[in-house]
């Protein structure tokens, strides 16, 4: 499998995408015509109540649930027109997620985790590129820990070194920093977007405007529409700020 | 008031004429409320008046220097004591706009609470952005700058969870009056937040649907 990607174009890209679970009359309109584009460097955050679509948009991007219509491209590729093992290898090599929680597998040590997907690719050097993603989020001395000798901020920093391990670009949140308290939380939110700004593309799934805040756009779904988009008009000035 | 004791709290610190005390103001707030000259003055005229503040002799450039009196580092001590206390009622524009735009006839309520949304999360953004300067620059009197941020943020966070909290609670109101009207086919019991899917009606529909019929019980 090849990908072709354009300097310019999205990493992630979701085109008028339709999702309806069940049929007749107790179908469920997930996603209506959602589209969204996310970029190298780009923050996105979405926004919405309880049972809006926002994991649904997370999991059709990240090729984890299907669309009804429209279409998904990751690194330019349509993710309809891949086989399954092919959309196997582009959940591997592409895209990375980083839950609430459990993102971790317990009997494996730190490096272990972040070097799994690699070593599932069959990849070589797997472990000194999971060393420098460990060293990249700042929890490089940890490498040789396992999950439950970590602190909970910690593990989500360990999350998000191999959500982008590698030359994946593309890093899916969803609710990262809700099992956190907030000094920790923040923390969490200040790597995501240090490691969007250093080159990745993210989508960010919270119910905290706090967090929200960070990205660079912020979506908001309403019975599976973005009804609105607050993009950051970069005059960070007190005044502006304050009106 | 904020100004007033700020002014005399950094005339605690020393004598200090005019543009000394705007200066050190805004300095210590990080600029986020800019005081000119005239209202420096003003106070400080208010605080002579007061018995808060004397006149020193003018200095070598003929700057007016002001000092504290006993009385004013009394007032400065009691301020820092007390807790400020708030108003019961703080007349705040989005309050009032959104109390009106309910009972208004023909406004589209569930449309400006996603505007008003929008235009919090930008403020937030903002604000954010400042935070992550602030914290990567150390500079003195900069935590006092970041605990003024952090304020700001923590309001701005409010009136968005504020929002969400009045459209929920419209949905529910409209939820509640489609459910009592004959024929109507809609799950009424649901005390969450969460989406109706099978509610064909826009939010703003439903918002506003539902702010006429608080107003119609309210009569």
């Amino acid at each position: 499998m090849t990908t072709h990607q354009h300097p310019t174009e999205p990493v992630l890209e979701l085109v008028d995408v339709t999702r309806i679970h069940g049929r007749g009359a107790t179908a469920v309109h997930a996603l209506r015509g959602v589209s969204l584009a996310v970029s190298a460097g780009e923050l996105v955050a979405v926004m919405g109540p309880s049972g809006s679509g926002k994991s649904t948009l997370l999991n059709v991007a990240g090729g984890l649930d299907s669309v009804t219509t429209g279409a998904v491209r990751v690194e330019g590729v349509d993710l309809a027109t891949l086989s399954r093992a092919d959309l196997a290898a582009v959940r591997r090599r592409a895209a990375g997620y980083v839950f609430q929680d459990l993102n971790l597998i317990p009997t494996l040590t730190a490096l272990e985790n972040v070097a799994l997907p690699l070593e599932l690719d069959g990849r070589r050097r797997s472990h000194h590129q999971a060393r420098s993603a460990l060293d990249d989020v700042g929890v490089g001395d940890l490498a040789n820990r396992y999950p439950d000798e970590m602190s909970g901020g910690q593990q989500q920093r360990v999350a998000i070194a191999r959500a982008l391990v590698g030359d994946r670009r593309l890093v899916l949140a969803d609710e990262p920093t809700g099992a956190l308290d907030s000094e920790t939380g923040e923390a969490v939110l200040a790597l995501l977007r240090r490691r969007v700004d250093a080159g990745a593309a993210g989508v960010l799934v919270t119910h905290e405007q706090r967090h929200a805040a960070w990205a660079d756009r912020v979506v908001f779904l309403r019975d599976g529409a973005i009804v609105d988009t607050a993009e950051y008009d970069g005059t960070a000035d007190a005044a502006s700020a304050l009106r | 008031m904020g100004v007033r004791h700020g002014l005399l709290a950094l005339l605690d610190e020393g004598p200090a004429y005019g543009y000394q005390l705007k200066a050190s103001f805004e300095e210590r707030t990080g600029g986020t409320w800019p005081l000119n000259i005239g209202q420096v003055y003003t106070t400080l005229a208010r605080a002579e008046r007061d018995g808060l503040v004397t006149q020193e002799d003018a200095d070598d450039e003929g700057r007016v220097v002001y000092e504290l009196t006993a009385g004013g580092r009394a007032e400065v001590a009691r301020w820092f004591d007390e807790p400020v206390r708030r108003d019961v009622a703080p007349r705040d524009e989005l309050t009032i706009k959104l109390a009106l735009a309910v009972t208004a006839p023909g406004v589209d309520v569930g449309a400006l609470v996603q505007r008003q949304r929008s235009e919090t999360m930008r403020t937030l953004q903002s604000l954010t952005r400042l935070k992550v300067d602030a914290a990567d620059a150390r500079d003195e009197g900069d935590t006092a700058w970041l605990l003024v941020l952090e304020r700001l943020i923590f309001d701005a966070e409010a009136e968005a969870r504020w929002l969400d909290h009045v459209e929920a609670r419209l949905r529910r109101a409209a939820d509640t009056a489609r459910a009592g009207t004959p024929g109507a086919a809609h799950d009424s019991d649901s005390d969450s937040d969460s989406d109706s899917d099978s509610d064909s009606d826009s939010d703003s529909d439903a918002v506003t649907e539902a702010a006429r019929t608080e107003r119609g019980t309210a009569r």
